[in-house]
């Protein structure tokens, strides 16, 4: 008995750096930690350091809305995320850690034809990919999810929604410390308050990495820094289409569970879901300016009060217990950018914007194979960087503006 | 978080609407990587930034300086009232 409250330490600290390491991976989100654990796994390279200036979780991962789904606009984008679901539907037995995703469905309402046309185009490329996604109407809607107001004496009224069954929710922490737990384990180190400074870069390769800790040399190097790679990439002088903003949520005190779905108004701009804890979680879209300022705003908390009330009075009385923020790099057509840049051996993983934890484990796949490799994987070939000097963009703001 | 535009004063953040990062136009007759430069690509700078400003209220354009890690915007001005014009 006595063991089950013993504290296990899941995560070893490693001691000093190495002087040198096949692979260096900026960034201790799910997506740098993923990377790590299948370049484990898939390809048996273990020589690996992962370096976080703060704590691993410290950035978005710790901080999202856990929505996963796959029900994006543009073929290339719903394969993609389609993968990343299905992974992430077999990674609490994998990693040996509870992730708690519970997949109990996603709407994307409509409050308008326009709109509806929109979500009808959506669940027309998912069909063609055997992704579970249709159009229901308001009645529909309220069949599915009783809890909700589809009268008409509101600003918007539901016309109808996307709906996405296999949409979920996940613990954000677990699949942190799940990844964090079998990295460790097969002999990768994760060097916490280590922080990249600069890079060693001559004849248009990179040889290593300048860090607050010392200089590591290393074969090659992935910034998966999400919110910082503008100024990561800077460091290496590779130019990013990024901009910096940043995306506020709050959960409500915990009340009894009663509502199991994610809801999502395009109209609106708002979504909300209740936690595993009983507290409602809500977002809206980023902030309309750039920014790195972590600081929460008060006009965010009033627009998505208004507005989730509209679709949800019951909550009138229930009282907000936190808010937070978090940093998002924002790519131009909502799309993310991975794999090789200009710079030989200099790897990105960014433009994730507000939707890039449900793409973790797909990320991790396929960065590891083109680590381990040397080629683009097929799936991610569309998201290279170089496609914004060649206008090939991928454009999915009609799915991932709002919807997280 | 307070910006002031050169003819109302200072306003919340809400009645007014940035545009972005000022960027250089590229020469008349650039290339295609000179032009997705321009387009696409930022410097997305982590503490002062030269940035363009649409003020709802008056339907006037600005420039800013304004720092992203802090939010404080340290001056603003309009580029036609002003020597610096929107030269760089
Ligand atoms: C409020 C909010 C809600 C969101 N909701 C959703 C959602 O519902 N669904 C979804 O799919 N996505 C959502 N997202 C987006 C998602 O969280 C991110 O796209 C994703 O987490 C980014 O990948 P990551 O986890 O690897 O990034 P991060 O966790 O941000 O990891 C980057 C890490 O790099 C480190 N770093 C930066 N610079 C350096 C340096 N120089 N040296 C060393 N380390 C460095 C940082 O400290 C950080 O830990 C949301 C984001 C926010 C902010």
């Amino acid at each position: 008995m006595k063991d089950i409250f013993l504290k296990k330490q899941i995560l070893k600290r490693p001691d000093e750096l190495k002087r040198h390491y096949d692979v260096v991976i900026i960034g201790g989100g799910s997506h740098g930690l993923a990377t790590a654990y299948y370049l484990a796994t898939h390809h048996g390279i273990t020589n690996v350091a992962i370096l976080e200036k703060s704590y691993i979780g410290s950035g978005a991962a710790g901080r999202n809305t856990t929505i996963i789904r796959a029900n994006y606009r543009t073929p290339e984008g719903a394969a993609f995320y389609k993968q990343s679901v299905e992974l992430y539907e077999r990674l609490s037995g994998e990693l040996d850690f509870n992730l708690m995703f519970s997949q109990h469905g996603h709407f994307t309402l409509a409050h308008s034809d326009r709109s509806l046309v929109v979500q009808q185009e959506r669940a027309e490329v998912n069909k063609l990919l055997g992704i579970d996604s249709y159009v229901i109407d308001a009645k529909e809607v309220k069949k599915l999810c009783p809890q909700i107001n589809i009268s008409t004496d509101v600003t918007w009224p539901i016309q109808g929604a996307l709906y996405h069954p296999p949409g979920g929710i996940i613990r954000h922490d677990a699949v942190v410390w799940g990844f964090a737990k079998q990295v460790t384990r097969a002999g990768i180190e994760i060097h916490q308050n280590v922080e990249v400074t600069g890079f060693d870069i001559s004849n248009g390769r990179v040889h290593g990495v300048k860090t607050t800790k010392g200089d590591v040399s290393c074969g090659v190097v992935l910034s998966a820094t999400a919110g910082w790679s503008s100024i990561v990439a800077k460091m290496a002088g590779v130019p990013l289409p990024i901009i910096g903003s940043i995306l506020q949520a709050f959960v409500t005190e915990p009340v009894k569970p009663f509502l199991d779905k994610i809801i999502v108004s395009a109209q609106m701009h708002i979504y909300c879901s209740q936690t595993d804890r009983g507290e409602f979680l809500i977002g809206a879209e980023v902030e309309p300016y750039p920014t790195y300022s972590n600081k929460g705003t008060f006009p965010f908390v009033e627009y998505a009060c208004r507005h989730v009330l509209e679709l949800f009075p019951q909550l009138h009385a229930t009282k907000i217990l936190r808010h937070w923020t978090g940093l998002c790099d924002m790519s131009p057509d909502y799309s993310p950018i991975m794999g090789l840049t200009e710079l030989d051996g200099f790897l990105v993983d960014c433009g994730w914007g507000t939707y890039g934890f449900k793409a973790a484990p797909i990320v991790g796949v396929t960065l590891a194979e083109l680590i381990a490799k040397g080629k683009t994987p097929a799936l991610i070939e569309p998201f290279k960087l170089d496609r914004f000097y060649t206008d090939t963009l991928v454009s999915e703001a009609a799915a991932a503006a709002v919807s997280h | 978080m307070l910006v002031t535009c050169p003819n109302c004063g200072p306003r919340e953040v809400q009645e007014l609407r940035c545009a972005g990062e000022s960027t250089t136009r590229p020469k008349t007759t650039p290339t295609q990587r000179e032009l997705n430069e321009y387009i696409y690509f930022r410097a997305n700078e982590a503490g002062l930034q030269r940035e363009w400003w649409f003020c709802r209220a008056c339907e006037d354009w600005f420039l800013a300086e304004r720092n992203t890690v802090t939010n404080e915007v340290s001056r603003t001005w309009h580029p036609a009232r002003s020597p610096e014009g929107s030269a760089r």
